[in-house]
């Protein structure tokens, strides 16, 4: 019995190393059997230390695990590998299923295949390694998170390590070991350590504690409240973000109006639809690109930019020239008459284009966000459309003082006879600065296009929060408008935060409604003739 | 000379054209059938593909003979995604076009617009969408999913063991009567599996809603706080392409939250950047993903028909539930129509009660002999990579419509069968 015993291990163990190949019950388990035994499938992968198990587990993750038969493969493109004993298999069997991993099964694999390059050479891989295994670890790699902490030298890495550590060992039956992982929790400010905490102060149904221990206890309540002080401010942060954010977009919605109505006094009720030819132009730059540059489509919003100020700027001149300066000093007509002429813009676009949405697509530098604190990620997109309406304002406030065209816009505004008077062509400078002004709405449909749908009712969904806008920072002042879009924005999400988006877009409408009552020429008024 | 060879001409003309209009009546019969569904504004994301698939059909059974001899003729209108003029367009299409049938609408709230206008000309229609139940008309098959065969399999997957044990629920959707009544089923629900109101986080945006940055950071918050979380979405039009971007640009995994969606299938994900997304999930009757070899004929049928008609997503053909519902729905009249060997609205009624049909699930789905409504079967779908749905749940058949939710009080007293005879009763 015990010869046979001894002929079994050396034969065992002769056998494993010559092949290398993994556990074929285990790999059977992993490819058909239901969620529990996938997942202690992957636990025993890992356990068993195999170099290939890695491999195995990734071609899970990608989704190129296959099984035909009772034979599990690897499939990469044409190519076939045997699961278990990591032999080529050709040709491939012609009926094969995909190996089907659900989220619970894919987050024990990816937290495994972390855990696991851990231990890889190069510090960025262990780096990364370590990032995604905070807050994803499970207990069962707890004994890999131990022993890569031990050999870990990296002051980057070694506190990741550390703080993913205590998350598994808070639950330790040790007492000690659960005070030191409350107390490192403590210093997270990540939004995983706070899901940890807040069960051990919480009472079970039966009135106990569910933690026992005093002292782990009130540990555990003053790393709570640590961790929720750090994560109040990061939402704070993250609200004043996105404050920002939609005031930027409101401002750069609104810049156009604002010397088009602003300081030309023409209530443009195709302004959304300037802004709409904006986006539609970057869907056309885009679509040029994808054709005939595909190389450098992340680059198009380049051409896009100029592009849309371009085709915009266009459009409202040529309204100008043929409708509106006619109309000057007659708000009424004008209103009717540019209504009029969103709703031939739309129908146009609508019979170019189609009426369904079309898709503008993210540069690759456009998409994704960077975390500035724990749990408060700033998206690409809208970092960039607030710089980008920087951009935009600052252009427009040098325009509008330093150039030519500029002093002879104010002058036009200030005093248009006087102005006439002195030798200024008031017509020309009428139909550019209303070129300008549509061509900034161009650059605003570019910016939205960004974040938002395109189709042929974009500019509806902007026209009346311009209005506002310009109307609350008081007509013919770019600085009013700046500080009207900040603020509405702001408090635009303060109350969505409270009350939710729907009565967030009441409160705002009724807040304008009192403000302008109480002052109907707006945050800053101009002094002087204009306002007669 | 010149009058009387006019007046010549003019009667040959006359005589003609009556021969003709007679020789047309005779040689191939037609039927008229109206199309009601948003090409513009913020439905036509959804609504579009469902003209084409149902235009698909018309051809497909013309080519096979029509309905009875009869070559179909669709008149195809477009309600631009405003809920009034969908009831006026609903009466145009009975009383001036004189449709037999209308197939239709997606938002319920365009459905409750329409319903007076069918139950008071008695019209005839076929609504493809999942809907929040809580309605029985006569004048309606309803071929989308009850809340019983989308939402409660779809919460009760996200609270098992393999959806991820959720004990806590976001439960986020566009305001307007589909999401307001299904989270109050949902919410019943939860309460009666002993989630309390403390674990239920309820928002609604406008139709339309762009800016999604202050709800993800509201989900963060909300899913930071002690338990598993989930969200179960029912936002419904184009907001769906800026909330899964802004999802995806926040990093907020399936693998910590999950989403799980009503009204987001392969058509609405077109053009979003699925890679950040993977792992969340939606819940249907049909996925294009499904293999069997009805998903497969369909699948070809439909590529070969926007490649025909040169449609904008020819060159990258997707099928999806509502879509799978219309064919099912038009298949259904067609069935009812020849076993009636009628037309008329009452006789189709009557016929339609456990026609069945081959779909391209894979299953044979069957119309409820009493309740309007199909049994059909439910799957859950993780979304993949490329914008297709892994199933990593299903019912073993088809199960049965519950139009009246049981979580909403007072439906247990309700009758399983729209009023017949006098008009459905007006709630």
């Amino acid at each position: 019995m015990l010869a046979w015993w001894l002929r079994l291990c050396l034969a065992l163990a002769l056998a494993l190393p010559a092949q290398a190949a993994l556990d074929a019950a285990t790999v059977a388990k992993l490819a058909t059997g239901d969620g529990d035994e996938k997942v202690e499938a992957v636990a025993a992968l890992v356990a068993s230390g195999e170099p290939r198990a890695a491999g195995v587990l990734q071609a899970l993750a990608d989704g190129e695990l296959q099984v035909a038969g009772e034979r599990v493969l690897v499939v990469k493109g044409e190519d076939g590998f045997d699961a278990v004993t990591g032999e080529k298999v050709s040709p491939l069997p012609e009926s094969r299923d995909d190996v089907v991993a659900n989220n619970r099964v894919r987050g024990e694999v990816e937290a495994a295949l972390a855990a696991l390059r851990l231990f890889s050479p190069e510090r960025e891989a262990r780096l990364a390694a370590a990032r995604s295994l905070s807050g994803e670890a499970r207990p069962a790699l707890r004994p890999l998170v131990k022993k890569a902490l031990a050999a870990e030298t990296d002051p980057d890495i070694k506190p990741l390590l550390a703080m993913t550590l205590a998350s598994l060992e808070v639950r330790s039956p040790d007492k000690a070991e659960r005070l030191a992982a409350v107390r490192k929790l403590g210093e997270s400010a990540d939004p995983s350590a706070r899901m940890l905490l807040a069960p051990l102060v919480e009472k079970a149904k039966d009135g106990a504690f569910v933690e026992a221990d005093d002292e782990v206890r009130a540990a555990a309540r003053s790393s709570l409240a640590a961790v929720e002080g750090r994560l109040a401010w990061a939402q704070r942060a993250g609200l004043a973000f996105s404050g920002l954010s939609l005031g930027s977009i409101l401002l750069l919605a609104a810049l156009g109006l604002a010397i088009t109505y602003g300081l030309m006094g023409v209530i443009n009720m195709a302004h959304g639809e300037l802004i709409m030819i904006g986006a539609y132009t970057t869907y056309a730059v885009q679509n040029l690109f994808r054709a005939h540059l595909p190389g450098a489509f992340d680059w198009y919003l380049a051409a896009a930019v100029p592009a849309a100020f371009a085709a915009s700027a266009l459009v409202g001149m040529a309204l100008e020239r043929s409708v509106i300066r006619f109309l000057y000093g007659r708000p009424l007509e004008t209103l009717l008459a540019t209504w009029g002429l969103s709703l031939v813009l739309i129908q146009a676009v609508r019979t170019l284009f189609g009426a369904q949405n079309v898709q503008v697509e993210n540069p690759a530098f456009m998409s994704g966000g960077v975390e500035v604190l724990a749990g408060v990620v700033l998206p690409w997109s809208r970092i960039v459309i607030i710089g980008f309406a920087a951009a935009v304002l600052g252009g427009m406030g040098l325009i509008l003082a330093r150039t030519r065209l500029g002093l002879f816009v104010r002058a036009v505004t200030q005093n248009r006879p006087m102005a006439a008077c002195v030798g200024v062509r008031t017509a020309r400078i009428d139909t550019w600065a209303f070129g300008l002004g549509s061509g900034v709405a161009g650059l605003a449909g570019c910016a939205l296009s960004q974040i938002g749908n395109v189709g042929p009712d974009l500019g509806q969904s902007y026209i009346v929060d311009s209005f506002m806008v310009v109307v609350l920072g008081g007509v013919g002042q770019l600085a009013g408008t700046v500080y009207a879009a900040l603020g509405l924005g702001l408090l635009n999400k303060l109350l969505e935060s409270w009350s939710g988006a729907v009565l967030a877009k009441i409160a705002i409408l009724v807040f304008i409604i009192l403000f302008i009552q109480k002052r109907p020429q707006g945050l800053f008024a101009l002094k002087g003739r204009v306002i007669d | 000379m010149k009058r009387r060879a006019f007046f010549k001409a003019l009667t040959l003309t006359a005589a003609l054209a009556a021969a003709g209009i007679g020789g047309a009546q005779a040689a191939d019969k037609t039927v008229k059938v109206g199309v009601l569904h948003s090409l513009s504004g913020t439905m036509a994301i959804s609504e579009t593909v469902l003209k084409d698939v149902a235009l698909m059909t018309f051809d497909e059974i013309n080519a096979k003979g029509g309905v009875m001899g009869h070559k179909i003729v669709p008149t195809v209108v477009d309600p631009a995604s405003n809920w009034p003029l969908f009831a006026e367009k609903a009466r145009q299409l009975i009383s001036q076009d004189k449709v037999a049938v209308v197939f239709g609408c997606w938002t319920s709230v365009s459905r409750k617009s329409v319903l007076p206008v069918f139950e008071e000309l008695n019209g005839l229609l076929f609504y493809p969408v999942q809907y929040e139940g809580e309605e029985l008309s006569k004048n309606v098959f309803y071929t989308g999913a009850a809340p019983n065969q989308q939402a409660i399999p779809a919460v009760e997957y996200l609270m098992s063991k393999d959806g991820g044990g959720a004990k806590r629920f976001v439960l986020l959707g566009t305001d307007y009567v589909y999401p307001r009544t299904t989270n109050k089923i949902l919410r019943a629900f939860l309460h009666s599996k002993g989630i309390t109101d403390a674990d239920i986080l309820e928002e609604y945006t406008p139709f339309g809603h762009a800016d999604y940055q202050t709800i993800i950071a509201k989900i963060k918050k909300f899913a930071s706080e002690g338990k598993k979380t989930a969200v179960v979405s029912t936002i419904n039009g184009d907001s769906n392409v800026p909330f899964y971007k802004e999802l995806g640009n926040q990093g907020l995994k399936a693998t910590d939250v999950p989403v799980v969606a009503f009204s987001v299938g392969e058509e609405e994900l077109r053009g979003v950047d699925t890679k950040p997304l993977v792992g969340h999930l939606a819940a249907w009757n049909y996925f294009m993903s499904l293999k069997n070899p009805a998903n497969d004929a369909w699948k070809k049928e439909w590529a070969a028909f926007a490649k025909a008609k040169k449609l904008s997503s020819a060159d990258k053909p997707l099928t999806n539930d509502p879509m799978e519902a219309t064919y099912i729905g038009i298949h259904m009249w067609k069935q009812a129509v020849e076993k009636a060997k009628s037309f008329d609205t009452d006789k189709v009624i009557a016929a339609m009660a456990g026609q069945k049909f081959k779909a391209p699930s894979g299953f044979t789905v069957m119309m409820d002999p009493k309740n309007h409504h199909l049994h059909k079967p439910v799957f859950i779908g993780e979304v993949k990579a490329d914008g297709q749905f892994n199933v990593v749940w299903k019912t073993k058949g088809p199960i049965k419509a519950q139009p009246w939710s049981p979580f909403i009080p007072g439906n247990d007293k309700k009758k399983d069968e729209p009023e017949m005879g006098k008009p459905a009763a007006k709630k």
